[in-house]
């Protein structure tokens, strides 16, 4: 559950994350470097504030969840918005959802608990251009990952095994 | 083996496009020794290009260049730039297409005669009696190889087909079949047989599947007679004050801009590029553009009817295994009124891999009810459907003067409203292509809107009377007798089937005229 994550990363950023602390099995190096509880996932920040992408990475699960797929694959989905050229833009986006968590919720987006209240939130700003362009670009982000398609199922690439013509192309065992 | 004709060489036949169009086009009039130029915007990809990759193959194949969208088809709200999903190559979209290779039933060719008037739709009937179609359908389903013809087996079916065929079956359907596909279902004509490989949208890595690619364009470049000259985009149709053209400006792969001198002049780039191409060609003489004293070029755009279904099973499916599209149901194709518009559709199976199931399943969706449709993807059978749309003189490709492209040529802009018949034709195809999967045991099923257009038609459409089209019978153009239309933008009316298989029997029909005109010296 990233969102105990994230809130326990809020927490560090506010409290700890200047004074390079670790804790919850978190770790926060300095102020650019974020890594989910039990290490499932850490990247280092290269522009933007560790809560801000913390927070980025929670509304990319919950706009597109699968239980299935872990926090790391969000995280890459999400990365190259970390990036000089687009941290006002990003935290612009981000500050703008917060505000609207804390007139829904009184509670900023990352710490709200359910996911049907924070995608309440999303559901308020989906029109915006924000929005829009983090929704837009995990479909490429998040689904063209060759690292996720086996959770779906999906194989990929097939002509280098020779096609599926001695491979199950029509293996369904349940259809009359 | 090129024929390297000088760019002054006014005895030359340029074909614009090299796709079912074009390249068939090009190829017919080289084996009778015709000189031809074939500029082809795209560059050349071959079977060993190809990847099986749907984002990359996208990014290596689609026609990609900026193009606007207006209307209310959902297509201009979530592709807004996209409004074709159509090839920039040698070979154009013959790389891409699934191989759908069905005749127009007869009634399809006076749809107006047919159909009768129908409120707020252009129909017209085809200049063509069937008949004469059927020589020509009988060499493009030989050229073309197509199972269930000639002697061919049909492809066997895969899961998605079974699952397809037995839903078909329980609600009684009887014109059940893997289909009329360009898709050697033996060893033939020097290129494998079907490897049930999957993305055949992505291009054939075996060449099991036909593309003028790698059949006609290298068959017409063997005779000496013809010269396909690449990334070669074209800027604009010239011609002379006796009002005959003359020649094609266009730029080379370098931003060149070259000019070929031409006896003739045939457009086969689609049915955006080629009317984009005459209303760009405006001049003193033909101020609203080349062939367009009707006002008709660019008009009448159609793009089929048409929309998918997909459905989940508690089992798995894995449909992307195989002939992407492997079966069809005809029963729905047949003219019935009664069921509450006229014309008809052919349901296809079709599958996506699971990064484009995740852009067009549902585009713009987000959330639990999108995210646990696509956690079933190894569940999923899909269909697509394709049905004759009404010609609407209002849905048409203008150009854009606030938008340029990378050469600063106008864009073509898509305007296309579904007619009240487009709209009740798709529903009843959602509600037969739902009642199949139920029949099954689908748990969940998705009516899924139109992709980005594959069979854009009508755009340039023959008519006998020059005031209601823009091109005859033969392709030529009413206004212009040296300029030809080559490709599906001649269609009068789209019919319910796929639309290769009749640009290439079209093609091949308008070879035998061109090169007859040429010998008589009429043109």
């Amino acid at each position: 559950m990233l969102s105990t994550q994230t809130r326990q990363l809020r927490r560090l950023t506010r409290r700890d994350l200047l004074k390079g602390t670790t804790a919850f099995g978190a770790f926060v190096l300095g102020s650019s470097y974020v890594a989910g509880a039990g290490g499932a996932w850490a990247t280092e920040m290269d522009a933007l504030k560790p809560e801000t992408f913390a927070t980025l990475v929670q509304m990319a699960r919950d706009i597109y969840p699968h239980d299935r797929i872990a926090d790391e694959y969000y995280v890459a989905a999400v990365k190259g918005y970390d990036k000089p050229e687009e941290v006002d833009a990003i935290t612009a986006g981000i500050d703008a959802l917060n505000d609207a968590a804390r007139n829904m919720h009184e509670l900023e987006y990352a710490d709200i608990g359910w996911e049907r209240d924070r995608v309440d939130v999303l559901r308020s700003m989906e029109d915006d251009p924000f929005f829009q362009r983090i929704r837009g670009g995990l479909v490429t982000g998040l689904y063209n990952q060759k690292a996720v398609w086996p959770v779906f199922g999906y194989e990929g690439e097939s002509f280098s095994k020779g096609g599926y013509i001695n491979r199950g192309f029509d293996d369904i065992a349940w259809i009359g | 083996m090129t024929a390297p004709f000088e760019l002054t060489d006014d005895s030359v036949v340029v074909v614009i496009g090299t796709g079912a169009g074009g390249g068939v086009l090009a190829n017919e009039l080289a084996q009778k020794g015709v000189s031809v130029v074939a500029l082809e915007a795209g560059g050349r990809y071959l079977p060993e290009d190809y990847v099986n990759d749907e984002w990359e193959s996208f990014g290596q194949l689609a026609w990609l260049d900026p193009r606007t969208t207006s209307g209310d088809w959902r297509v201009a709200k979530d592709f807004s730039g996209l409004p074709a999903w159509i090839v920039k190559a040698v070979g154009g979209t013959t790389t891409h297409w699934a191989g759908a290779s069905i005749r127009f039933q007869d009634h399809e060719w006076k749809a107006l005669t047919n159909y009768g008037e129908v409120e707020g739709a252009s129909l017209l009937d085809w200049p063509i009696d069937p008949r004469e179609m059927d020589d020509y359908y009988d060499k493009a389903e030989k050229k073309l190889n197509v199972t269930r013809t000639n002697g061919n087996p049909g492809l066997p079916g895969n899961n998605n087909y079974k699952v397809f065929e037995a839903g078909a079956k329980k609600l009684g359907y009887t014109e059940v079949h893997t289909g009329r596909m360009a898709i050697n279902s033996r060893d033939d004509q020097d290129r494998l047989m079907c490897q049930q490989t999957g993305f055949c949208f992505q291009g054939c890595k075996w060449g099991a599947k036909w593309s003028s690619a790698y059949t006609d364009i290298p068959e017409g470049e063997a005779t000496g007679n013809l010269e396909v000259r690449e990334k070669a985009h074209v800027a604009r149709i010239l011609h002379n004050e006796a009002g005959k053209v003359t020649g094609v400006e266009y730029f080379d792969e370098n931003g060149d801009l070259q000019m070929q001198k031409a006896r003739v002049v045939c457009v086969a780039g689609n049915s955006f590029e080629s009317p984009r191409m005459l209303l760009n060609s405006a001049s003193n003489m033909f101020p609203n553009g080349l062939a367009n004293s009707s006002d008709q070029v660019g008009r009448n755009y159609m793009r089929h009817m048409t929309g998918s279904v997909y459905a989940v099973f508690d089992k798995p499916v894995k449909m992307w295994r195989g002939t992407t599209m492997a079966g069809i149901i005809q029963d729905e194709s047949k003219h019935d009124p009664s069921r509450g518009f006229v014309g008809g559709y052919e349901l296809e199976t079709l599958s996506l891999g699971l990064p484009f199931m995740a852009a067009f399943l549902d585009p713009g969706a987000w959330g639990r009810e999108f995210t646990t449709a696509l956690d079933e993807y190894e569940n999923m059978a899909g269909m697509w459907i394709v049905g004759e749309d009404m010609p609407q003189s209002t849905n048409r490709v203008t150009l854009n003067s606030e938008v340029k492209d990378q050469f600063g040529l106008p864009v073509a802009n898509v305007h296309f409203d579904d007619h009240p018949n487009d709209i009740a034709m798709r529903n009843h195809a959602y509600d037969r292509g739902t009642a199949i999967y139920d029949a099954v045991g689908a748990t969940r099923t998705f009516p899924t809107p139109p992709y980005p257009s594959t069979h854009n038609l009508g755009t340039n459409r023959m008519s006998e009377n020059p005031e209601d089209g823009v091109c005859n019978k033969w392709g030529q153009t009413h206004d212009i007798a040296n300029l030809f239309i080559s490709d599906g933008s001649q269609f009068t009316t789209g019919a319910a089937e796929n639309p290769t298989l009749t640009i290439v029997a079209l093609a091949i029909r308008q070879a035998d005229h061109i090169a007859g005109e040429l010998s008589a010296g009429n043109i």
